[in-house]
Formats: C-alpha cells, sequence, structure tokens
C-alpha cells in the first residue's frame, strides 16, 4: 500500500471540497474494496477523505411512500431492516446473496455501488488492462475471460460489474442522490454505472467531487412476486456468474407490471425495457418467460471462455421468473434451487 | 482531526479499547487494525491469513459487530472498542464458543480458529442463524482449509441451543 494523507471529513461539504482539491483523493467509507485495491496498488490515492463518521446512516420514509437510504447504512443494517424485509425483500435477498457477514457489516450502500470490477487482470499490474491503465489494452479479450461479460461489452473492455445490491436496485427503479461542487441532483441506478465503450476506466458517471449522500427507493417493492437467483461456482461468497432479479405483479395468472435485471454479465446491472414489456398483459408461463430471456440476452456475445453463460442466463431467467410468479423466492441459506 | 499537512505524517495517535483495556498508539495512516493488533499490540491471536478479506482469519469483533480487520484502517477506528480472541475468556472460564470449539474438535491445525470464534460470537449477537443451513451461509466468510467444518456448525449449534 502507497503512502497517503489522511483527512476525516467533518461534513459532506467538507469531503466534497477535499476530493475537489485533490484528484488523486479518494473518499473512503466501508473500505473493503479499495484498501484491498491499494494492497495491490491498482489504487494510489494521495489521499484518504474519511466519510465514515458522516451523518449518513438513516433511512426513513419519502413523502411518496418509498424509502430514502443514507450512502452510510452498512450493507447487513440495510438487509435487516424491518422495512425493507417487509417492503423490498428482492434488495433484501440480493445483498445477502454478496459478500459474507463480515464484509457486508464494514460496506456501506454508497461503497457497493462504486466497487470496481474482479477481472483479475485488473488487480494483475503486471499485465495490460485499459480499465487500470487506459490505452494499454484488454488482456481478456483473448485470456482467460470465463468470468466476463456477454453484454455491453467493448473492444477495450469486457469487464462486469460485480455488485449484487445494484441488480435489485436496477430492477427496483432506485434513484442515486448526490451532492458536489456544482450542487446535488438525482441519477437513475440505470444511469448511474457506465459501459465501458472506449473509457473503461470510467466506470460511473458520477462527476469528480461528487458524492453519493443517498440511494432512493420508489413505493412499489413488488414484496409479492420477486426472487433473486446467484449461479456461481461455489455456494456462497464468491461472485456471480449470472445473476437475475425478478418482480413481477400478478393478477391471477396474468402479468402487470414485470422487473428483470441481471448481473455478472455486463459492466452495468441489465435491464432492458422491452423485455419486460414483452411480459406485460402475458401469462405467467415459462415460454413467455422464454421470449422475455430472449429479448433480454438480444446481442449477447461471446469471447472464447465464456459462451456457457449465454444459455446459462436464459435459464436463469426463466427459472427466476418462475420462482416469482410461484412466490418461492430464491432462498439464500438453503441453496436448492426451486 | 484536522487535515494531514503536506508533510504525510507516519505517527498520529489514536485511542482504542481493545478487550476492555485503553490503549494509545501512534500509528502511520495505512497501518491495518490486524497490523496494529498484531505488531504493535503484540496481540497475536488475530491471524492474517490471505490479507485481503477472502479467507476471515482476522475477524474481530468492532463495537461488537464481525469485521475483517486486515480490510480496516486502524485510524478509522479511532475510538472504538475491539475484542480480538484474546478478550473472550473471562474470570479465567474459556468463552461458551471456545469451550464447545474443544468439546466438538472444531478444528485440526487452528489457524483459521481465532476467526472462526470470533466470527461466530457475531453471529450469534446478530441472531440471524436458526439452523445448520444458515449457520453454514452465515459463517461462508471463514475458510478451513484443513475441512473442520462439520464440527464448526456443531459447536456453534451447540452454543445457540444453550443461549
Amino acid at each position: 500500500m502507497n503512502n497517503f494523507q489522511y483527512s476525516r471529513a467533518s461534513d459532506v461539504a467538507d469531503a466534497i471540497r477535499l476530493l475537489a482539491a485533490d484528484p488523486s483523493a479518494k473518499l473512503i467509507a466501508g473500505g473493503t474494496n479499495l484498501i484491498d485495491l491499494m494492497k495491490e496498488n491498482v489504487e494510489r490515492p494521495s489521499r484518504l477523505v474519511d466519510i465514515s463518521r458522516l451523518p449518513l446512516r438513516d433511512i426513513e420514509e419519502t413523502a411518496d411512500g418509498g424509502l430514502r437510504i443514507g450512502a452510510l447504512v452498512p450493507n447487513s443494517d440495510l438487509a435487516y431492516h424491518p422495512l425493507i424485509e417487509q417492503r423490498y425483500p428482492l434488495l433484501a435477498s440480493a445483498i445477502l446473496a454478496g459478500a459474507s457477514a463480515q464484509l457486508r457489516n464494514m460496506a456501506s450502500v454508497g461503497g457497493n455501488l462504486m466497487q470496481r470490477t474482479r477481472c483479475a487482470y485488473f488487480y494483475d499490474t503486471a499485465t495490460p488492462c485499459n480499465k487500470r491503465s487506459p490505452g494499454t489494452g484488454c488482456s481478456a479479450l483473448d485470456g482467460l475471460n470465463r468470468n466476463h461479460a456477454i453484454l455491453g461489452t467493448s473492444r477495450s473492455c469486457i469487464a462486469t460489474n460485480p455488485s449484487d445490491m445494484s441488480v435489485a436496485l436496477a430492477a427496483l427503479g432506485a434513484l442515486v442522490h448526490t451532492a458536489g461542487t456544482t450542487g446535488q441532483r438525482t441519477i437513475a441506478l440505470t444511469d448511474f454505472h457506465r459501459l465501458p465503450d472506449d473509457k473503461p476506466h470510467v466506470d460511473t458517471n458520477l462527476g469528480s467531487g461528487e458524492i453519493i449522500t443517498a440511494i432512493e427507493l420508489p413505493p412499489h417493492g413488488f414484496a409479492r412476486n420477486y426472487s433473486y437467483l446467484k449461479v456461481r461456482d461455489r455456494l456462497s461468497y464468491a461472485f456471480a456468474l449470472v445473476s437475475v432479479a425478478a418482480a413481477l405483479e400478478l393478477e391471477g395468472n396474468a402479468i402487470g407490471e414485470a422487473r428483470l435485471a441481471l448481473g455478472g454479465v455486463a459492466h452495468k446491472p441489465w435491464r432492458n425495457l422491452d423485455a419486460e414489456a414483452a411480459l406485460r398483459g402475458q401469462a405467467a408461463t415459462p415460454d413467455h418467460f422464454g421470449r422475455a430471456a430472449d429479448l433480454l440476452l438480444q446481442g449477447a456475445t461471446a469471447r472464447s471462455q465464456n459462451g456457457f453463460k449465454i444459455e446459462l442466463a436464459r435459464r436463469a431467467v426463466v427459472r427466476t421468473l418462475m420462482q416469482a410468479a410461484n412466490a418461492t423466492p430464491q432462498s439464500q441459506a438453503h441453496k436448492k434451487i426451486a | 482531526m484536522a487535515d494531514t499537512t503536506d508533510q504525510i505524517p507516519e505517527r498520529i495517535p489514536i485511542n482504542l479499547v481493545v478487550n476492555g483495556a485503553r490503549r494509545t498508539l501512534e500509528i502511520a495512516p495505512w497501518t491495518t487494525l490486524l497490523d496494529a493488533l498484531r505488531d504493535r499490540l503484540e496481540l497475536t491471536g488475530t491471524k492474517k491469513g490471505c490479507d485481503h478479506g477472502q479467507c476471515g482469519a482476522c475477524t474481530v469483533l468492532v463495537d461488537g459487530r464481525r469485521i475483517n480487520s486486515c480490510l480496516t484502517l486502524a485510524i478509522m477506528k479511532d475510538g472504538a472498542e475491539i475484542t480480538t480472541i484474546e478478550g473472550l475468556a473471562a474470570n479465567g472460564a474459556l468463552h461458551p464458543l471456545q469451550q464447545a470449539f474443544v468439546d466438538h474438535d472444531a478444528f485440526q491445525c487452528g489457524y483459521c480458529t481465532p476467526g472462526q470464534i470470533c466470527s461466530a460470537a457475531g453471529l450469534l449477537a446478530e441472531g440471524r442463524a436458526r439452523d445448520a443451513d444458515e449457520i453454514r451461509e452465515l459463517m461462508s466468510g471463514n475458510l478451513c482449509r484443513c475441512g473442520a467444518y462439520p464440527n464448526i456448525v456443531a459447536a456453534i449449534e451447540q452454543v445457540m441451543g444453550r443461549s
């Protein structure tokens, strides 16, 4: 780990000022990803701005019946909060599918959105990586790419976003509240993360000197018909090969609104409104779910080792939608897939 | 705390309450809590396994919550209460989890054991695990390369049954 300056921010404005004053400064909250990246010399900040003591830990109801979640709420506190368990169990399930109990106790909600890819080449400073060192090339294109993206890739980068929480937030239509040198703004979660294009070193649309202050959930939590299914190489404490967040509004067997998001397959949580629209008004059957999966996976392309993900994702989407329709959501403790 | 100056300071004073005792030490900002405990406070019960948050050997309780001390900067925990494996026994008696690990032979080489026991103490305090599957899932952040998992789960179940 490199040597760095350390500052404890006294309030949000102080954090923004410290961040804006030094382009090589980084915010630190839980530190679970940043400290790891610093130990690997992938991140070498000149200054850490400690925001962990700022008062951004509240979970409050909004005027329209949604929830506003402070950016520093630990992942575990969010997953186990009674209002999340009752109204947004899809989010609780996705959070509990990720990391370990220790890491969830440390990691903040805002930090979860800012975590970086686990592509092995991004971590290995001896190899080319456009995300770590722009312009050096992508080692994964023709290298070890079994875990890599099948949607929204570019010639520059095929890395995936590793977050489970973000997949559920994308499906639920969450908003990200930020504050920066030019004031406050709100970004849809689905617009928060970027596709790699020719700038894979830029993960998000957050500006320099801008910090996440809260996540907002809209009122509709799809608490009756939902499921989060995560498929991975071991049953716990591993990143997703493919994950699916599914949420349905059902009247009898007829689908009203439908939400679908994929994790582990792209540089951001993957949603396609056409796939969701195709489900509206249809019967909740495997055939219709398969058609939605095909639409969601339209344009999927494989490299040498990750072709299996396309069919895996298709099947996982159908299975997760069935779980949601049957109101038998995937348990994150009892691992048998219903 | 005031901003640090352009000269990068290598000795910043912090206070920790470690296993009930107030400790003051001067540390560089890049010192992890794990290194502070082991190298500065000579509490070597907490183990360094992977040093990347993947094995759980460094698990300690901070303000009652289990965390990975290898991914925590000591300076960020200024003022916190830390409990390590050395702080679990009370009045000369093993903590019930320590006794249960002995009773169930829940280790072989023992290197992961302090982290397993601290993690299990955190799990019991959280009160979320109700059966063996949930114990396994909520202990998945602690690897045991000797493969003592069945006995670890049995030891934790024993203590849950008592509490």
